[in-house]
């Protein structure tokens, strides 16, 4: 049960920070816009705050600089000597990635989209609430140092959001970290570019010359002090509105110039974007169910304008305390190595400094978790996904208040003001997401319109979908619940009152978990304590030196804990066993997938099982990653037995 | 004086009173030599038994001249006027007797000082406060048959006590050293030294040779838990040339010996060392090899490792010393670089063997106006590249040229006061200048006339292509001389509640303005953070020019009003700061040395292995650590 020190240090949420969180008030931009003319606002005078050593350019310019920079010319000659090519066609070639790839930020677009958006955002959303006193504290670092802003990432909307509430605000606009695919998009993809979007290749690593420029041209702005730069750490957009585990990839890269020393600190800015209702939601289910993306393009977004008719309620943005790069580094990380080779040569990092990045990434993460607002529909799905196919209204008023009470003692970020009633709370949760319950008969039941028609598969099919959906919902609290629900779960485990039995299910439950929650590495005994607190807070359970129990009155939290994560465990185990049972030999990602939700689709149209939400892909990869990880990818099938059996424990 | 020092050398006629113009170009009227020594090889003039008379500008009674609690001569500080006005007093350097008409508000501006908020040092050492000596009887009457000078007097302890670190001045001004010497003794040669040692081996005590006392790195103090009698080995009186070989062009001279007066008698003989460390003034030649000293006009006569050609130093094992004085030998590691760096740990320095110059026929100052600091350092590194720095050549920050500018004595002539106002007009607005962002060059040529003329004219071009504007001699020879007299500026500091101090680094070329942005950045937030109110002067200069790199120059000082503990919260800044420097790929010194201030740096600067390696030698040369001043290591 040993614990880094450094890890401890470095991740230093105390105990008192858990439930004293102090956050600041919301403004409703929208409302604004709504009274005074969009043609106004998208004309006005835009001076924004910049960084106090930028030293200004055009967007061109950026792409000589980096085109002549030592670190691409070091690799431009390079390649050419180990491909006894012309250096001028490798430069060439470098020339073409950085048209591809740069931005070419315009006034013109940007006032533009500021007209656009001001028109859809007031149609699509009731408010958009900002933090001001964040905007400010982000105006005041723009001017100091260079800064990364990191926002969560759930929809499409978030950059554009992110853009507009700058230009709102009179902020430096970003520049934004976007697939290659949106340049698929006719129009489009130009448009973005204009307004600051800078495009990367999903993947590149083996590709030295990409890697040079797309870097130096990242750091380049960031040296400069060019603009803001917005990337988001998950990747991609998050399917169940869970964080992903973060990429390492675009923060190593934003981060060197520290490392290198060539920028004095470079601010790290948390933002968490939260969705009333998320824009994306039906896709996304479709997709978790196997039906593909749909690619990009403009007349899919043409076809999606319908959408504008429909409410997607408030959205939340918070934007976080900028964290000091200078600071989380210090005392950290020995630089000596950077001291030993010009700067100019590209450098694979020190394991150190890999641990580090991750760290950081990890840590932004939780930052932007913490921030999150959880809407009282989030309550209302968590409650009824554990009360299928229906419940009482009266009694699920009861009940979403009970959890609304046990969420703010556990830290989630609630917004619930102060004069609504219960009853109209979660009315106009209901209203909002109609498509996903509704109240029939005074009870509430899952929209599941046209299912009792039709094939077994079918309704199995739109079941699925229904839950996933809801699930999205429920999603938004779990990492808020984690600590404390797998310390409840392990008590179950363990059937024990022993502290260090139940430490060790804990752990096991953290390492199978780890791709489906956020947990800050290598902080296993620390997580396991945080649990502990937050129950015994909420008076679930008692601790003394050597034990762990449940109270009497904490039978109703634990249960209920174990309930929110069941579908999880449950799901793990049929991934599990149709690990153990179905495969013999070896097999991609690609035949897996489809192959575990033949599987489980069969097992729920046998009504063998209840668990829709292992039908997920996000779950199954998941799952398969946790295995690999863990180092059980060796004898799968035994490993699966062993896994399944032990977690067969947690559900009985 | 200095055309009369030169006659009564007799020696070389023109360059020699050249040469002495150079130097009275940064002092001036430097106390005149007691009487010139004959420039004999003789083993030791202390063969009659008493002490040979004191030849150099030092006495043995240094605070005769010297202050004891701050820096250089008793008779030259800045005051300020009755009338409110800066003044720099005496006659020794050119400010001499200048008034300073803008001094008074760029230090009210610059630090939120205020002369109504003054401090006052005591007026003069309590001789009570001082700790008593731990005498070794037995020694003392061994050391008495040796006839060599010694004394206990509690002044003469107390200021070999220190260097002149921050700490150190400020414990002289408000507290007292813990661990002071307990015996001063002054050899005057060589067997001197020889004979100390053995006693000192003989009845186990610490010896801390003491050269000019200008250590910034806390080397001369004494280590508070050292139990034994810590004898104070002063070299000052050990200070002549011993001879002078035209031929090899080179002159061996006891390490004693201080700079100004080691260029002073050479200059009689038409030659120079070329080697100026701004410390020259008070500066010994043994102290410039215990520390790997560096001279401001290097780019032409070399750092101390060029210089030096012999060395002989006494150890507790006995002497070291090669068997011949030639330019190079490949006969394993260099057993010179054991010996220049080791600070005092390992012996005493006692003749050094050093290469001289023909004094240069002409000298010519100079100075350039860049647009901002990073066309100015690019220009530097132009220059270096090219292999063409002339004898000197520093950039200095905005700050440091507004500083500069504040020390201006007051105009004479109307006339001179308009061509300022005309050249600044030109520069600021004609040029577009920003005369808050644009930085200084001073340029210091020597050599023949017509190659200095030619080489001025290259160096000139250069900077032209960095938009670079020449900006007269005077800029550059002010420069220069600011050199000298900015170390007294710290006594008048604390005067009003203002402390600081200056450090130095070596980086390579492509890190030096990060290195420069960040550190003087790192000192701002560091003095926010620690409460100084008053933001803190933080600049810097290039110093010096090397093909791979530079050596950069930190002042640093702030107000420290309101701050109950200011040497605790200027020591961590200064930490801070060093950190700072390291992370940046700069060194843990290019020639102040390690000292004890440093030490805790030394394993991630020279690795475990080379840590190791030095301790080694350290255990051969001295196992009972005789020279334990506890430098480096």
């Amino acid at each position: 049960m040993s614990l880094s020190a450094t890890a401890t240090r470095f991740f230093s949420t105390s105990k008192d920070e858990l439930t004293s969180k102090k956050r600041d008030e919301f403004e409703d931009i929208l409302e604004e816009r709504r009274l005074s003319s969009d043609l106004r606002y998208a004309m006005k005078c835009y001076t924004p705050v910049i960084y106090k050593g930028l030293s200004p350019c055009k967007p061109n310019a950026i792409k000589s600089v980096v085109l002549q920079s030592e670190q691409v010319q070091y690799v431009i000659k390079q390649l050419a000597k180990e491909m006894g090519e012309s250096p001028d066609i490798i430069q060439e070639e470098a020339m073409e990635i950085l048209d591809e790839m740069g931005h070419s930020m315009q006034l013109g677009t940007v006032r533009f989209f500021a007209f656009t958006l001001s028109k859809i955002f007031k149609q699509l959303f009731q408010r958009v609430c900002v933090n001001e006193e964040g905007m400010q504290r982000l105006q005041r670092a723009i001017q100091e140092h260079p800064v990364v802003l990191l926002p969560s990432h759930r929809s499409y909307v978030d950059f554009l959001m992110l853009s507009y509430l700058l230009y709102t605000y009179d902020l430096a606009l970003p520049v934004i970290a976007a697939g290659i695919d949106f340049l698929g998009m006719k129009i489009v993809g130009e448009l973005l570019r204009r307004a600051g979007a800078f495009f990367m290749r999903r993947s590149f690593g083996g590709n030295r010359l990409y890697w040079a420029v797309f870097a130096e041209y990242v750091k380049t702005m960031l040296r400069n002090g060019y603009a803001p730069i917005e990337f988001f750490l998950e990747g991609t957009r998050s399917r169940t509105a869970k964080t992903l585990t973060p990429k390492f990839g675009l923060l190593s890269i934003v981060m060197e110039p520290f490392f290198k020393r060539e920028v004095f600190d470079t601010y790290l800015v948390p933002i968490s974007i939260s969705y009333e209702r998320i824009l994306e939601e039906s896709l996304y289910a479709y997709e978790l169910l196997g039906v593909p993306k749909p690619k990009e393009s403009t007349s899919g977004l043409l076809k999606a304008r319908r959408i504008l008719s429909d409410n997607f309620g408030t959205i939340h943005i918070y934007v976080g305390q900028p964290v000091s790069l200078r600071t989380l580094a210090s005392g950290r990380i020995n630089l000596c190595p950077y001291n030993l080779v010009p700067r100019h040569l590209p450098q694979k990092p020190t394991e150190d400094i890999q641990e580090f990045v991750s760290d950081v990434a990890y840590k932004m993460e939780l930052l932007q978790i913490e921030n999150m607002v959880l809407s009282p529909w989030v309550l209302v799905a968590a409650v009824l996904l554990q009360n299928l196919p229906a419940i009482d209204f009266e009694l699920l008023i009861e009940k979403t208040v009970w959890l609304k009470g046990l969420t703010q003692t556990f830290g989630g970020f609630i917004e619930w003001p102060d004069n609504l009633c219960a009853k109209k709370a979660v009315m106009s949760g209901l209203t909002l997401h109609s498509n996903i319950a509704r109240l029939v008969d005074g009870h509430v039941v899952l929209n599941d319109k046209g299912i009792e028609d039709g094939a077994v598969g079918e309704i199995v099919f739109k079941r699925a979908l229904v839950i996933l959906m809801c699930s999205t919902y429920r999603n938004q609290l779990l990492n808020v619940f984690v600590r404390p629900s797998l310390v409840a779960l392990a008590l179950q485990m363990t059937r024990s009152f022993r502290k260090e039995e139940v430490y060790s299910s804990f752990s096991f439950l953290r390492d199978i978990f780890s791709d489906e929650f956020i947990f800050f590495p290598g902080i296993s005994l620390k997580d396991f304590e945080e649990g502990c607190f937050l129950l015994t807070k909420c008076d679930a359970i008692q601790t003394t030196q050597q034990e762990i129990y449940p109270t009497d009155k904490g039978s109703v939290v634990v249960s209920f804990l174990s309930a929110m994560f069941r579908p999880f465990v449950e799901g793990y185990q049929l991934i599990f066993r149709y690990l153990s049972k179905e495969t013999k030999e070896a097999f991609t990602e690609k035949q897996f997938v489809p192959g575990v939700r033949n599987f489980v689709f069969q097992l729920l149209e046998k009504g063998a099982t209840q668990c829709y939400e292992a039908l997920s892909s996000d779950m199954q990869k998941n799952a398969l990653a946790a295995l690999v990880q863990l180092g059980f990818d060796v004898q799968i099938e035994q490993s699966c037995l062993f896994l399944m059996k032990e977690l067969l424990f947690c559900v009985l | 004086m200095a055309a009369e020092a030169a006659g009564s050398g007799g020696g070389s006629p023109a360059s020699a009173r050249r040469r002495l113009r150079i130097i009275s170009g940064h002092l001036r009227g430097s106390p005149r030599a007691a009487g010139q020594e004959a420039l004999s090889p003789s083993p030791c003039k202390a063969q009659g038994g008493s002490a040979g008379p004191a030849a150099g500008s030092i006495p043995k009674k240094r605070q005769e001249i010297l202050k004891w609690n701050g820096w250089g001569y008793n008779d030259s500080k800045f005051i300020f006027n009755k009338k409110g006005q800066a003044e720099f007093t005496g006659k020794r350097y050119r400010l001499g007797g200048m008034v300073l008409p803008t001094f008074k508000e760029w230090i009210e501006k610059t630090f939120g000082a205020s002369l109504e908020h003054k401090t006052t040092s005591r007026a003069s050492l309590n001789v009570n406060d001082v700790p008593p000596p731990i005498v070794n009887e037995e020694f003392l009457q061994d050391l008495r048959a040796t006839k060599i000078s010694y004394s206990q007097d509690a002044e003469d302890r107390v200021f070999r006590a220190h260097g002149h670190c921050l700490h150190e001045i400020f414990v002289l001004r408000e507290g007292m050293f813990k661990r002071i010497p307990d015996v001063v003794v002054w050899p005057v040669c060589h067997e001197d030294v020889v004979k100390i040692v053995e006693l000192a081996c003989k009845h186990n005590l610490c010896i801390i040779p003491f050269g000019g006392g200008t250590s910034v790195s806390s080397a001369l103090e004494c280590p508070e838990e050292e139990k034994r009698t810590i004898v104070s080995l002063d070299t000052s009186q050990m200070n002549r040339i011993l001879w002078i070989d035209e031929k090899n062009l080179t002159a061996c001279v006891e390490a004693g010996i201080i700079g100004q007066d080691l260029e002073k008698q050479l200059s009689e003989s038409g030659f120079c060392t070329g080697h100026e460390p701004d410390s020259m003034e008070f500066s010994s030649l043994g102290g410039w090899v215990a520390t790997r000293a560096s001279g401001m006009k290097k780019n032409i006569y070399g750092n101390i490792e060029d210089l030096v050609i012999h060395i002989k130093m006494v150890t507790p094992r006995g002497i070291v010393e090669k068997n011949c004085q030639v330019p190079r030998m490949s006969t394993g590691p260099d057993i010179h670089h054991f010996i220049m760096g080791s600070e005092g740990t390992l012996g005493v320095v006692t003749e050094v063997t050093i290469k001289i110059r023909p004094l240069p026929e002409y000298q010519k100052y100079g100075s350039v106006v860049f647009p901002n600091f990073e066309r100015g350092v690019a220009c530097l590194r132009e220059v270096a590249k090219q292999r063409c720095a002339p004898a000197s050549i520093r950039l200095v920050d905005n700050a440091q040229f507004q500083f500069g500018h504040a020390l201006k004595p007051q105009v004479a002539s109307i006339f001179t006061s308009f061509l300022d106002g005309l050249k600044k007009f030109y520069i600021t607005k004609f040029k577009g200048f920003d005369p808050n962002i644009l930085c200084v060059a001073t340029l210091l040529f020597e050599g023949d006339r017509e190659k200095v003329l030619q080489h001025e004219k290259q160096v000139y071009d250069i900077a032209t292509k960095f938009g670079g504007l020449a900006a007269g001699e005077d800029n550059g020879q002010r420069g220069y001389m600011l050199t000298f007299v900015i170390a007294y500026l710290r006594d008048l500091g604390l005067d009003y509640y203002v402390i600081g101090e200056s450090f130095e680094t070596s980086v390579p070329w492509d890190r030096v303005l990060d290195l420069c942005r960040n550190v003087k950045e790192r000192i701002v937030r560091e003095c926010k953070e620690k409460g100084v109110q008053f933001a803190p002067f933080s600049t810097c200069r290039v110093t010096q020019t090397y093909d791979a790199g530079a050596c950069v120059y930190f002042y640093f000082a702030f107000n420290y009003r309101g701050i109950s503990d200011p040497i605790h919260v200027y020591e961590e800044i200064e930490r801070a700061a060093r950190e700072e420097i390291l992370a940046n790929g700069g060194s843990l010194s290019h020639h102040h040395g390690v000292g004890k201030l440093r030490k805790r740096w030394m394993k991630e600067s020279i690795s475990d292995v080379g840590l190791g390696m030095l301790r080694s030698v350290k255990e051969y040369v001295d196992p009972n650590n005789i020279f334990g001043n506890k430098n480096l290591l």
